[in-house]
């Protein structure tokens, strides 16, 4: 294959600066010791990471975007494989309604699901209770964990399970100890690209989060619209870290391309 | 397994689901819908009606026209920017040894996992008057000059955060392509622009259409970066909802703004779609 001129490798070389830049002055402005969002030049400080701390909001949220994240992200994955079963083994009628219906989440604005459950919820006297944020997110997040499910209920080899159901195993017995594994990678990358989905999610979360129910993302905004303390930069920083942990996570055990292409060709 | 059993087996299987998306999904999409018909009044709050006036305000009233005009404006430029930008990257990443471009692509798609509102405080810290930009323009002697709470900030700020939808997609069709049609041109005397315009870019049309289709869609319906870089001024169809909802507790009102904006999505998806298909069916196959 041919090299890449050096005009394309200038025009990639501004590109993934204007990629990384963004995210770099957040982590850089996090160690400024003054009082407003200015990169720090001369003296670095620890001051905002301390604010964190003494703050203990932030803390709050981020416990409670981690139990939503968790509790939605595990809940779709329940109820997400059989529906991804039923997709990929049988032909029926509503087949195809049925995986539109579970994909139309990433077609819906999300500014949209957000007021359809703020209403939802104001109706049934749910507000503001963090199992409607559960519920919630788990409708979000379910494409995702269906997607993965599917493509690798669809690419898994069926002889084993055949052997195992002629062997005299129950068909839950060898769904459990045949195909359960062999699925397990393609399920725990969907569980963790919906964790982190629900976890980054501020538009539809923003209508039903209540303050005693407020997630990190929600905080984060609200703090930013309405304050200028560089403690939004070291909360954020803090989440890159996070968040560069899980990429580098995802990517080994199941691969990013992978995961968010679709599969290798 | 009994025929009857196991002909209802994809029904048990996904009945959770179904369960889950029916009173989650559906029951209040169409609460939505109906209070988007819906009266509201200072003193007596919401009543229920059955009145078009909302749609009839935003269809009649210039400044929501204004509001969805940006929007458009918004999804337009965005897209349009993604696809300058994302078209040659992807290429070039699909020229590099493997050993570069997984860390390179790693850098492009890994943003997409890292909080929206984490890359929008970003730029508006870049964009911001005193912001590094500026900084840099001024040691430049060019003149200092506001990007933050304009619209050019909030649309180089909506590409950073969609341009990877874009690569991802033009990637995956270049995956496709065949290489030799490339050394073909080459040997015949082609240059590398006409190359990358007569060989490359008509390959990874499928990718295209479906990174435009993902970042107009998601450009349209962005929340934190026309709110934060933006500001209170220039609105959009999202902030125009959550101000309705949560600011002046106009509920009916903000329905039907929501109801317009899911409404002219799902028609851009649906017929941009049935254009593809018509169009490059055999592409596709």
């Amino acid at each position: 294959m041919s090299r890449n001129g050096p005009l394309a490798l200038l025009f990639h070389a501004l590109f993934i600066l204007y990629m990384v830049a963004p995210i770099a002055v957040v982590v850089w402005v996090a160690f400024t010791p003054l009082g407003y969002l200015q990169v720090p030049t001369r003296e670095w400080s620890l001051r905002w990471f301390h604010a964190i701390i003494e703050n203990q909001e932030f803390i709050s949220s981020f416990w409670i975007s981690l139990g939503v994240g968790i509790a939605s992200a595990s809940f779709a994955l329940l109820l997400g494989v059989p529906a991804a079963l039923a997709i990929a083994r049988y032909r029926f009628p509503g087949r195809g309604l049925l995986i539109a219906a579970f994909l139309s989440p990433l077609m819906i604005p999300s500014v949209v699901l957000g007021i359809a459950f703020l209403r939802f919820f104001t109706q049934i006297n749910f507000t503001g209770t963090v199992m409607g944020l559960v519920l919630a997110h788990a409708v979000f997040v379910m494409p995702f964990v269906l997607r993965l499910a599917l493509s690798s209920v669809t690419g898994m080899d069926r002889s084993a399970e055949h052997a195992a159901v002629s062997l005299g195993a129950s068909h839950f017995r060898a769904f459990r100890r045949v195909t359960l594994p062999m699925i397990m990678p393609g399920l725990l990358g969907g569980w963790v690209l919906a964790f982190i989905t629900s976890f980054d999610e501020l538009t539809m979360t923003i209508f039903i989060s209540s303050p005693s129910t407020t997630t990190l993302p929600v905080r984060l905004f609200n703090h930013i619209t309405q304050t200028t303390t560089p403690i939004v930069a070291s909360v954020s920083a803090l989440i890159i870290f996070l968040s560069i942990a899980a990429i580098v996570f995802l990517d080994r055990i199941y691969g990013l391309d992978r995961l968010l292409i679709g599969e290798r060709q | 397994m009994s025929p009857i059993l196991r002909r209802a087996a994809p029904y048990w299987l996904s009945l959770p689901g179904i369960t889950l998306f029916a009173v989650m999904l559906f029951i209040p999409l169409l609460m939505t819908a109906a209070l988007s018909f819906y009266t509201f009044d200072f003193y007596r709050g919401i009543e229920p009606t059955f009145s078009l006036h909302n749609y009839i305000d935003i269809a009649t009233d210039s400044y929501f026209y204004e509001i969805f005009l940006r929007t458009l404006w918004y999804g337009l430029a965005t897209t349009a920017l993604a696809v300058i930008l994302g078209v040659p990257e992807a290429y070039i990443l699909y020229r590099m040894r493997s050993r570069w471009r997984a860390i390179f692509l790693l850098a492009i798609i890994g943003p997409l996992l890292i909080s929206v509102v984490v890359r929008t405080l970003g730029w508006a810290i870049l964009l911001g008057n005193n912001g590094l930009v500026n900084q840099a323009m001024t040691s430049l002697g060019l003149p200092n000059i506001s990007f933050i709470y304009t619209e050019f900030g909030v649309i180089v700020a909506l590409t950073h955060v969609l341009v990877p939808f874009m690569i991802v997609s033009v990637w995956a069709a270049l995956q496709k392509a065949d290489p030799l049609t490339e050394k073909a041109a080459a040997s015949l005397g082609a240059s590398q622009l006409t190359i990358f315009f007569r060989i490359v870019v008509p390959q990874a049309i499928p990718g295209i259409l479906s990174g435009t289709l993902i970042v107009f869609s998601l450009a349209t319906s962005a929340f934190a970066t026309p709110a934060i870089i933006g500001g209170r001024r220039l609105k959009v169809a999202t902030t125009a909802i959550y101000d309705e909802f949560l600011n002046t507790l106009e509920w009916p009102l903000g329905a039907a703004i929501a109801m317009v904006l899911l409404a002219g999505i799902l028609l851009i998806i649906v017929s941009y779609n049935r254009l593809i298909e018509r169009r490059y069916a055999q592409v596709f196959q």
